[in-house]
């Protein structure tokens, strides 16, 4: 009745599912194999100081966790083509139930990328100090807070057609701007970054190059965006009850 | 009416003035167009009609899946979303597929797990037969087997009410004479039904009662029986030869009179009195036969003319 089975099923599903979970893991994963193994022995990444298997995997923590929880949108969007939300919606799982699931299995496969992505990068010898992966993983994790609400909202208001540019899109200006690719230091995007998710997404993952988690305006701007994303969610989820 | 079935009334399922429009390219879609309908629980009826003609909108207001534009819906005394989250209402829609990478076992046991007072997986599984299927992936079923599915998702919530929009559309001669036993096995447990269906056969066979819609509206209700006496005429056939059919028009009981060579045809309003005159006035006539009027007549003779909406504009 509370939704706990709901949930658990929903997570073996998820991971039952072995395209979407290979596809989903395997691009960054990728991404981050052909990035960093050519010059793994390269230790001043760009006179930067850091190793670039360091470099990448940071990178790549921030950008792939993203992806993880915004595809829940793509799931949530071919369930809703198929009619299951509806029939979900005449049964007495509560919303917050609903949400709770599908925030979990995001988590599930964001959690899963970065066990993946990091375990690459210590076999291309990264190395850290515990309280670094620890503090960058506690970090991403928050920061990954307002990306499940979105990727919600974007499965409960796109249809399936259109669910994969979307995604693919979003994912692409968010990285951009949020610094993933490289650092944004001056003019107007240095100016618009710090009011976006996934700028402080990319904040959490440099606590391991510099040990430093978010100030005040980072916290902030984090709940801010969860806040808002989450409420338009539960809209859309309301609203949705039609044939699709 | 008695104050038992008022109260009975009261407890099942009441529509009052229910309306329902949708916004379409070409001006506005009257889906529903004022209805009322009350269902006594433990009653089974059938809500028939062909396409367009209201049903499934209807079933998503009843559901709390559609708001109506006007008037009200009351399940077991409640409001509709009241009586979804209590767990009432068990419902197989009209479209519908399953969410993949899920045993047929598990996701009847997933559905299971949401309502306050389920039947147990196994016995949902025995109902509709599924008992050899309980191992399978959900994405590897036919479309047979995933109705039967479906089927069991709506059932193992064990409701109160149960409503199927269109249950047999995707299953062969077989399955649906299945699918009908396990419903009627269902319904006589005491539990309400409604269900919506443009196979007439199928209200016939298995209601209590037709609610017959036609252009967003209800253009007659009662007893299946009762449906057909009041528009399915009785028509004797005989071989008389060299009778007037005018004459035969003019007996007691007999609305029309046709004749085909030999064959006289008469459409009668009263069957009963109209072969006794027969027989009296022509005792020569022979290879007599009468005929029922089937639900399908009654259908087409009710539903069948087209309808004017208030614009004048003639609508399908």
């Amino acid at each position: 009745m509370n939704g706990v089975a709901y949930t658990r099923y929903e997570l073996r599903r998820t991971f039952r599912n072995r395209r979407f979970f290979l596809f989903s893991l395997g691009f960054p994963l990728v991404f981050y194999w052909l990035l960093a193994v050519p010059q793994r022995n390269n230790h001043n990444f760009a006179g930067s100081g850091l190793s670039v298997p360091l470099y990448y995997m940071v990178g790549l923590a921030a950008f792939g966790t993203m992806v993880s929880m915004i595809s829940t949108g793509a799931r949530i969007a071919g369930e809703r083509q198929a009619g299951w939300t509806r029939q979900l919606r005449i049964s007495p799982l509560p919303a917050r139930a609903y949400f709770r699931a599908k925030v979990l299995t995001g988590y599930g496969m964001a959690v899963s990328s970065l066990l993946l992505l990091y375990a690459s990068g210590v076999a291309l010898g990264v190395s850290l100090p515990a309280q670094r992966w620890l503090g960058m993983t506690a970090l991403i994790l928050v920061g990954l807070l307002p990306f499940a609400a979105l990727g919600i909202l974007i499965g409960h208001l796109v249809t399936t057609d259109s669910v994969g540019p979307v995604i693919g899109g979003g994912v692409s200006i968010l990285a951009f701007l949020g610094g993933t690719w490289f650092p944004i230091t001056s003019g107007f995007l240095r100016t618009l970054g710090p009011f976006l998710p996934s700028w402080w997404l990319v904040q959490a993952s440099h606590v391991a190059l510099d040990g430093h988690g978010w100030g005040a305006r980072g916290w902030l701007t984090v709940a801010a965006w969860t806040a808002i994303l989450s409420a338009s969610a539960g809209w859309a989820y309301r609203g949705d009850t039609n044939r699709v | 009416m008695s104050a038992v079935a008022s109260a009975r009334i009261d407890n099942g399922i009441r529509m009052e003035g229910l309306v329902k429009t949708f916004r379409g390219p070409h001006g506005p879609i009257h889906a529903v167009r004022g209805i009322d309908v009350s269902i006594a629980a433990g009653e089974t009826a059938a809500l028939l009609g062909p396409n367009g003609a209201g049903k499934s909108t209807t079933i998503d207001m009843l559901l709390g899946l559609a708001k109506p534009d006007s008037g009200t819906v009351s399940v077991f005394g409640r409001a509709p979303r009241d009586a979804v989250d209590d767990g009432l209402i068990g419902a197989m829609l009209q479209t519908g597929e399953l969410i993949r990478d899920l045993t047929v076992r598990e996701i009847i046991a997933m559905m299971a797990s949401l309502y306050p007072d389920p039947m147990s997986v196994d016995e949902a599984l025995k109902l509709t037969g599924l008992k050899d299927t309980a191992g399978q992936r959900t994405q590897k079923l036919s479309g047979g087997q995933t109705q039967r599915v479906r089927f069991a998702i709506a059932l193992v919530s064990n409701p109160d009410l149960l409503v199927l929009d269109e249950p047999t559309v995707a299953m062969d001669v077989e399955g649906r004479r299945e699918f009908w036993v396990i419903m009627r096995e269902f319904a006589a447990r005491g539990r309400t039904v409604l269900f919506a269906t443009h196979y007439l056969e199928e209200a016939d066979a298995n209601a209590d009662r037709a609610i017959l819609m036609a252009h967003g509206r209800i253009v007659a209700d009662g007893p299946t029986t009762e449906i057909k006496a009041r528009v399915g005429r009785r028509t004797i056939r005989a071989t008389l030869p060299e009778v007037d059919p005018a004459r035969l028009a003019a007996l007691p009981g007999v609305a029309s009179s046709d004749r085909h060579g030999d064959a006289v045809i008469l459409s009668c309003t009263d069957s009963d009195q109209a072969i006794r005159a027969l027989l009296e006035n022509h005792p020569l006539a022979r290879d007599i036969e009468i005929t029922g009027g089937s639900l399908e007549e009654a259908f087409l003779e009710l539903t069948g003319e087209p309808d004017v909406d208030e614009s004048g504009r003639e609508v399908r």
